[in-house]
């Protein structure tokens, strides 16, 4: 018995040396040659949106630029945290952002570099930071997902705040631990105000809301009639129907609140450079991403808005960015999370 | 936590039974008075590591002055989170500790039918990743959240941290003590609670630490339960206000509860004596005859594989075959496969070197300083990974740049989490070893260094393998520590699979995540087998 664990500590060595020797010597695995071929003048970007999706998108622009990118994956946020942690000394010379505050947060720190005019013209200027140090790249809208067969689109409410009045009692699916929810709730309470927000969740609470696990749930339940009503992001209908063969085999459709209404919040994801890394190739990297083919890409695979004029992605039955209104927002103040959790926390929406 | 895979005891701070010897004393000491620097010297450098995040949660937490540090703890919210942690760590290391000594007593001292096989199979729980066993629940109950559904999820994964110790602990106990209640005239339940529960106690001990500090740090089933505990706070706390003071300070208070309940374990044993009469000579009790009840009992094992083993596998196995159905990415498997074998056997080779001389000085010596430098080691333990990269990505950026992002210093992290798994084995093993020989060997004029090569360390080397084995188990399945600091561009499986479920494809997750507990139950089985029935002194049934 000893010998066969004697034996264990020899084969744990063997597998470290044999695996080592393997990542070194073969050439496939990437982890330090890319480590070392980003000193050697590779672009390095930190990436908070998923490998699956913007890894092939990231191959496309080294086909047409010839740079070569290096990337990490990881949460928005995490990300956020990990730069400034590094600080000045960062690997990275741009960080692609799923959401907005990751880059609000990055932009007040002071770690974000200007961005050029020409690029920022590129996007409508509700899209990127105030301060021109961040750029949208793709958008999402909150909708309300309605079930036609239970609701006629005459009754379809005016406003979000309408879903606290008796009529919509247990009728309103929700996905309260989402972050799209989250940033639902900090745009409300950055257009509407705290005192109002309050009010709206604790009536809409008091309304019997039903909490689902996330927002594709939400969509079959009101697609099947479980529920008229959903809070959702735009894209969950169109991947469903893209999954069906096409809208026309659903049942349920998307409603745009009217207006600068808090419901109809318009978030992005967003694309900066760090400060100090400003070079040709991060600019050409963000240049692309605002490009025509990137830009298609992000519709097409995602069903998100694109930002850029002129763009037609292959998306039936898509609205195009400038039916949408939402509220006027500065994306970058939807950093103010904490704030957010916190009241729904109080309320108990949780 | 000494004897977590030989379930010896290993007193950290009586002196060993053999001190009783006059001589001997004298000898003992004057070693106490000065420990060889050969040991201290690197043991304290295995402490400091140890304390490194402590260093940078610190620093986080006074930034804005300790005003702020209050006003965190102070929070009624805090206080809540406290008590939810706790409560969630104190119920499912009281399940563990049942589960694991029903099983434990089941497969080492009852006559229950393939009594081997299920010692094998009971181990197996702990190739689990959390992450993968709370994506089955949930799709499996969807409703299973919130406190009851991590209960489950942690409960299933790591109640071979109390077996595997106990297991160990009934095969070398002297069981006279129990020969002696029965011929008093106790019934089989009386003789086991009154003679051989109490010398359980350190394993019960150690393992049951093991498993609170588990439930305290693991992420993957608190956050997708839904339930907040310490370590899903925190990462909240990143994730909702890129204000790193709060999360700071509350690492703080879970390294201060780590340290509480390290100090409750060593004190839990420090009143009573375990040693053995007689060093080598034990005996494996008599095994109990379950009679009528042999067959029904089979239902403790099944019902525990089911719950642990059985769901992650159907899910598993449902998710690949729908995922196969979908285009096998078998290249992206195998490098990743690669890639998680490297780091793992990186840092469990480094961590066990770090053990070696905190584990061989806290059971040679017993003054302040090995204890205190054990107890060290013990800091990163309870801390989420994604507190201990955090940690690492501040200070390497600042002192070893060229290493940030590098796999040296991701091996670092895992040493600084996973280090007491390897201290432990170290201990136990090394405190098993006569201390006599190692002086036989001094007499004979060799030096303290030569001794440590030639004497110490083979004699516990079983022991030492055993606990690598568990720490290279504990890298395999290491997520938010791996995502944050290993090299640009490489995957480990479990990184895949976080990519893969980002965009809730199970279907495509699922391959890495079987090929993540496949992998993983291979050294498994290892500690399973070592603690299991196989290595059965001859003479003893079954």
């Amino acid at each position: 018995m000893p010998r066969l664990l004697a034996r264990t500590l020899r084969a744990l060595l063997v597998t470290g040396l044999l695996a080592t020797a393997a990542c070194g010597s073969g050439g496939d695995d990437p982890a330090e040659q890319l480590a070392a071929a980003a000193e050697a003048g590779e672009l390095v970007v930190y990436s908070g949106r998923n490998e699956n999706l913007v890894g092939p998108l990231l191959e496309m622009f080294t086909e047409v630029s010839g740079i070569e990118v290096a990337t990490r994956y990881g949460g928005s946020a995490e990300l956020a945290a990990q730069l400034l942690e590094e600080g000045d000394r960062t690997p990275a010379a741009v960080f692609l952002s799923q959401d907005a505050g990751a880059l609000g947060a990055l932009q007040d720190a002071g770690r974000l570099e200007q961005l050029p005019a020409d690029t920022l013209a590129t996007v409508p200027a509700q899209y990127s930071s105030a301060d021109g140090r961040w750029v949208g790249v793709s958008g999402r809208s909150r909708v309300l997902v309605y079930n036609p067969d239970l609701v006629a689109a005459a009754d379809l409410p005016k406003s979000v705040f309408e879903l606290t009045e008796p009529q919509y009692d247990g009728k309103v699916g929700y996905a309260p631990t989402n972050a799209s929810f989250q940033s639902f709730v900090t745009g409300m309470r950055v257009t509407a105000g705290e005192e109002r927000t309050r009010a709206f969740l604790e009536g809409f609470r008091d309304n019997d809301p039903k909490a689902y696990e996330g927002n594709a749930l939400i969509v079959d339940a009101v697609n099947e009639g479980a529920i008229p009503f959903g809070l959702v992001n735009h894209y969950y209908l169109y991947e469903k129907a893209s999954e069906a063969g096409g809208l026309d085999k659903l049942t349920a459709r998307n409603y745009l609140f009217p207006g600068a209404d808090p419901g109809s919040l318009v978030n992005v994801t967003g694309v900066a450079v760090l400060a100090g890394k400003q070079s040709q190739d991060a600019q050409a990297f963000v240049d692309y991403l605002l490009g025509e083919q990137a830009q298609t890409y992000f519709a097409e695979v995602t069903k998100e808005f694109p930002l850029i004029e002129g763009v037609q992605p292959d998306v039936p039955d898509l609205p195009p960015l400038s039916s949408l209104q939402g509220p006027k927002v500065d994306l970058s103040q939807l950093d103010s999370l904490a704030q957010t959790l916190a009241l729904l926390d109080e309320v108990g929406l949780t | 936590m000494t004897e977590l895979l030989t379930g010896a005891p290993a007193p950290a701070s009586a002196p060993p039974a053999g001190s009783a010897e006059p001589g001997r004393r004298a000898v003992r000491a004057g070693r106490r008075s000065r420990p060889p620097l050969l040991l201290v010297v690197p043991a304290c450098l295995t402490a400091a590591i140890a304390l490194l995040p402590m260093l940078y949660l610190a620093v986080r937490a006074f930034e804005q002055g300790a005003g702020v540090v209050g006003d965190v703890l102070l929070r009624e919210r805090t206080l809540r989170l406290l008590i939810r942690s706790l409560l969630l760590a104190g119920a499912v290391t009281t399940a563990c500790l049942v589960i694991g000594v029903a099983l434990a007593w089941l497969t080492v001292r009852s006559d229950l039918p393939w009594r081997r096989g299920w010692a094998v199979v009971a181990a197996l729980p702990l190739a689990v990743p959390t992450y993968v066993a709370g994506f089955a629940w949930i799709s499996l109950l969807p409703r299973l959240s919130g406190f009851l559904g991590a209960f489950v999820v942690l409960t299933a994964c790591s109640y071979p941290y109390v077996l595997l110790p106990v297991a160990a602990a009934l095969r070398r106990m002297d069981p006279a003590g129990e020969e002696v209640a029965r011929s008093l005239g106790l019934s089989p339940w009386q003789a086991f609670r009154r003679a051989t529960l109490p010398q359980l106690r350190p394993a019960l001990a150690a393992g049951g630490l093991l498993v609170a500090l588990y439930a305290l740090s693991d992420f993957g089933a608190v956050s997708i339960m839904r339930f907040d505990a310490f370590t899903r706070v925190i990462y909240t706390s990143y994730r909702s206000s890129f204000d790193r003071t709060p999360a700071a300070v509350l690492g703080l208070l879970l390294v201060a509860v780590t340290l509480v309940l390290v100090w409750l374990e060593a004190r839990s044993r420090g009143r009573a004596s375990y040693s053995r009469v007689g060093r080598g000579g034990a005996r494996v009790g008599a095994t109990v005859r379950l009679g009528r009840l042999r067959l029904p009992a089979v239902i403790v094992p099944v019902a525990v594989a089911t719950l642990s083993l059985g769901v992650p596998a159907a899910a598993l196995l449902y998710w690949t075959s729908v995922g196969v159905r979908g285009g096998f990415p078998a290249l992206d498997v195998g490098g990743a496969a690669l890639t998680t074998l490297t780091f793992a056997a990186l840092g469990a080779l480094a961590t066990t070197v770090l053990a070696v001389p905190v584990g061989v000085l806290a059971a040679r010596r017993s003054g302040r300083l090995p204890r205190l430098l054990e107890r060290a080691s013990w800091a990163g333990h309870a801390l989420p990974g994604i507190v201990v990269a955090f940690a690492l990505v501040f200070l390497s950026v600042r002192y070893a740049f060229p290493l940030y992002q590098r796999t040296p210093v991701l091996v670092l992290a895992y040493a600084v989490l996973f280090l007491p798994l390897a201290v432990g084995a170290v201990h136990a093993s090394a405190a098993q070893s006569p201390p006599g020989l190692e002086e036989v060997a001094r007499s004979t004029g060799a030096r303290p260094l030569a001794v440590l090569r030639r004497v110490t360390l083979p004699l516990a080397a079983p022991g030492i393998a055993a606990g690598a084995v568990l720490v290279f188990l504990t890298c395999m399945k290491e997520l938010p520590a791996t995502l944050l600091l290993q090299p640009l561009g490489s995957q480990t499986l479990a990184t895949r699979l976080w990519t893969e479920t980002g965009v809730a494809a199970y279907s495509a997750a699922a391959p890495y995540a079987a090929l993540l507990v496949l992998l993983s139950a291979v050294p498994t089985y290892l500690l399973g087998v070592r603690t299991g029935a196989l290595d059965r002194p001859p003479g003893g049934r079954g």
